[in-house]
């Protein structure tokens, strides 16, 4: 199957550090890539860089086959490449309905909209009905953000992703941050996603990249060591080594 | 539909009754209000005027200020363009219908808005703040240079708007001018009101928050909030030219950083982000500043001060913003 999403020799270095270094990768159309790697292995920084938050050194970027490295942030959501925040990135005094109501206006470009209530649109209140019961945040919908669980904000992040109907979808530890309680309501949403959106999460959580993953991609000090399936990439000497290494760094500075 | 979605429609339909509740009343406070400043001071009403044409000021700062969260010192850069093109289009071009005069006046709003938020959202914070001063002084020293159409430091005079709607003369006690205010500020609250809670108004609100998160949802915040800052214009622009058209001269104070800081500080007193507390804050200040001032004219900036420094320590919402909130926590313990 042809490419939705590709990145070419993508790098980036912040004061002499490489953090992405020579990063290439490709997605088709309902793949299921777990991006996984030792704390400050880049992953949050390769996501920066193909969303357009952050400008790379030299590399390619491409959606649907067209090259997007120089398109802005806003450009690169509008083509269908949507990311969701590590730490939570929601509006406080708004409602969950209020936030994916603004996502579905904006991908229809109707966010500008001087005048009209989404709560008065018909379609658009159906719209964010189905998404909010799906990600089972009904009873919460017009509470406002600082008043609902971690969990459920977790959540909420998802649903704005989905809103805006993406090609290629970018997730960076839903489940960071959420109480182990609370996991299965973020896995089952996870496995709910549309079976041809292109999907590659960050995360922690080895059993939940085992459970959602059909492909593993793990990064070390900004470079892929490993790309292959599940199954592999425990057994993988280079991978054992990367983690073995962090770990021992980590007691180190501890 | 499900018992879910009924439960929905009910819910929101109720928040649309509520959110019509307080526009009306909103209206009706604004009219009442009105009524009571000509019933108490039928000889003041130019003042009352006045204070209409700042209230409109202060309601555009709310705009950028209060609901962006933009940083300016400089705002009366767009009251006073809208001033000066009224003004201008009467003396200069002989345009005296006062309905072409606001119009002029809203239109200079926006073309002054444009610019002011083409420079000012170049930079963020502190820097903002001194771009914004730095504009309100150029425009200043613009006008009083540019003398020969503005008028310079003796200010732009003979301004003689024809009557309002060829029937009502702007009469020396300034009734007609102050009709003419309350009814402008009352169409532009009301479009306003719609405005703010708009998808555009949500928009707003999400980047001042964060700007990130909103282009992470594929919206431009430059765009939406150089848009705003032309609205924004077009509220100030019309409070200039109401102030053009009621006193009949616009001079250099109204392109001043005095009124641009006195604005802001009518805000804060009031509450930014509400457009109820920009009002507030505009009848509070201007109370003291001429009704307390004539009674004590010592005392009244001491006593706006110490106002101002009770308001931002002890009650940071602004006084419409806290009794809200007293309000509404009063509300939720009933329930
Ligand atoms: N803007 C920046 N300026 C300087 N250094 C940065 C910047 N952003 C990230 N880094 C550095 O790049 C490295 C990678 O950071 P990144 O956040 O991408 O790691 P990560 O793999 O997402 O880690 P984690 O699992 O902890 O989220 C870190 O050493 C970090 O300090
Ligand atoms: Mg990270």
């Amino acid at each position: 199957m042809s490419a939705i999403f590709e990145v070419r020799n993508l790098k980036r270095s912040f004061g002499g550090l490489a953090v992405t270094n020579d990063v290439s990768l490709a997605m088709a159309p309902g793949d299921r890539v777990a991006l996984i790697g030792p704390n400050g292995a880049g992953k949050t920084t390769f996501v920066n860089l193909v969303t357009g938050n952050l400008t790379p050194d030299s590399g390619e970027v491409r959606i649907g086959g067209e090259d997007i490295t120089r398109v802005n942030a806003m450009g690169r959501v509008r083509r269908g490449l949507v990311r969701s925040f590590q730490v939570t990135r929601l509006f406080q005094d708004m409602t969950p309905a209020e936030h994916v109501a603004l996502a579905i206006l904006q991908r229809g470009g109707r966010a500008g909209r001087l005048f009209g209530n989404y709560l008065a649109m018909p379609e658009v209140m159906a719209e964010v009905s189905d998404l909010i019961g799906k990600l089972g945040l009904r009873d919460q919908m017009h509470r406002r953000v600082r008043e609902i669980a971690y969990g459920q904000q977790r959540l909420l992040e998802i649903a704005v992703a989905l809103a805006l109907r993406p090609r290629v979808l970018l997730l960076d530890e839903p489940a960071a941050g959420v109480p182990q309680s609370d996991t299965g309501r973020i896995e089952q949403a996870l496995a709910d996603l549309p079976p041809d959106l292109a999907v590659l999460m960050i995360e922690h959580d080895m059993d939940l990249v085992f459970r959602f993953a059909r492909r593993v991609i793990v990064l070390a000090a900004g470079t892929i060591i490993f790309d292959g399936s599940p199954s592999d990439v425990t057994k993988d000497p280079r991978v054992r080594e990367a983690y073995l290494g962090s770990y021992a760094n980590a007691g180190h500075a501890a | 539909m499900t018992m879910a979605t009924v439960n929905e429609t009910l819910t929101t339909a109720r928040g649309n009754r509520r959110k019509l509740g307080r526009d009306l009343a909103g209206l009706s406070v604004i009219l009442g209000l009105a009524v009571t400043g000509y019933l108490l001071f039928p000889n003041n009403l130019a003042l009352l005027t006045r204070m209409t044409a700042i209230a409109l000021l202060v309601l555009s700062l709310d705009l950028v200020t209060g609901y962006c969260g933009v940083a300016t010192l400089g705002h009366a850069a767009l009251f006073g363009t809208g001033a000066y093109a009224a003004g201008i289009a009467a003396v200069h071009f002989g345009i005296t219908d006062p309905l072409l005069m606001l119009a002029c006046g809203i239109l200079g709003g926006v073309v002054a808005g444009l610019l002011c938020g083409a420079v000012i959202l170049r930079a963020h914070g502190l820097p903002q703040l001194v771009l914004s001063i730095a504009l309100i002084h150029l425009f200043h020293e613009f006008a009083n240079k540019a003398a020969s159409w503005t008028g310079g430091s003796d200010g732009l005079a003979g301004i003689a708007p024809d009557p309002l709607l060829g029937f009502f003369a702007f009469d020396l006690w300034g009734r007609t001018a102050y009709v003419f205010g309350i009814v402008l500020l009352a169409v532009v609250f009301t479009l306003l009101r719609l405005v703010v809670r708009s998808p555009f108004g949500m928009l707003c609100r999400g980047i001042k928050e964060d700007p990130i998160r909103i282009r992470a949802m594929g919206a431009s915040p430059k765009v939406t909030l150089v848009k705003m800052y032309m609205i924004s214009g077009a509220v100030a622009g019309a409070g200039g030219a109401l102030n053009a058209i009621s006193t009949q001269v616009v001079g250099l104070d109204s392109l001043s950083f005095t009124l641009s800081a006195e604005s802001l500080v009518m805000l804060v007193l009031g509450g930014t982000g509400s457009l109820f507390g920009a009002l507030t804050g505009t009848i509070v200040f201007m109370f003291f500043e001429d009704i307390v001032s004539a009674a004590n004219p010592f005392h009244w900036l001491t006593m706006v001060g110490a106002l101002l420094i009770a308001v931002v320590l002890f009650a940071p919402k602004g006084l419409y913003g806290t009794i809200a909130a007293v309000a509404a926590r009063w509300r939720e313990a009933r329930r």
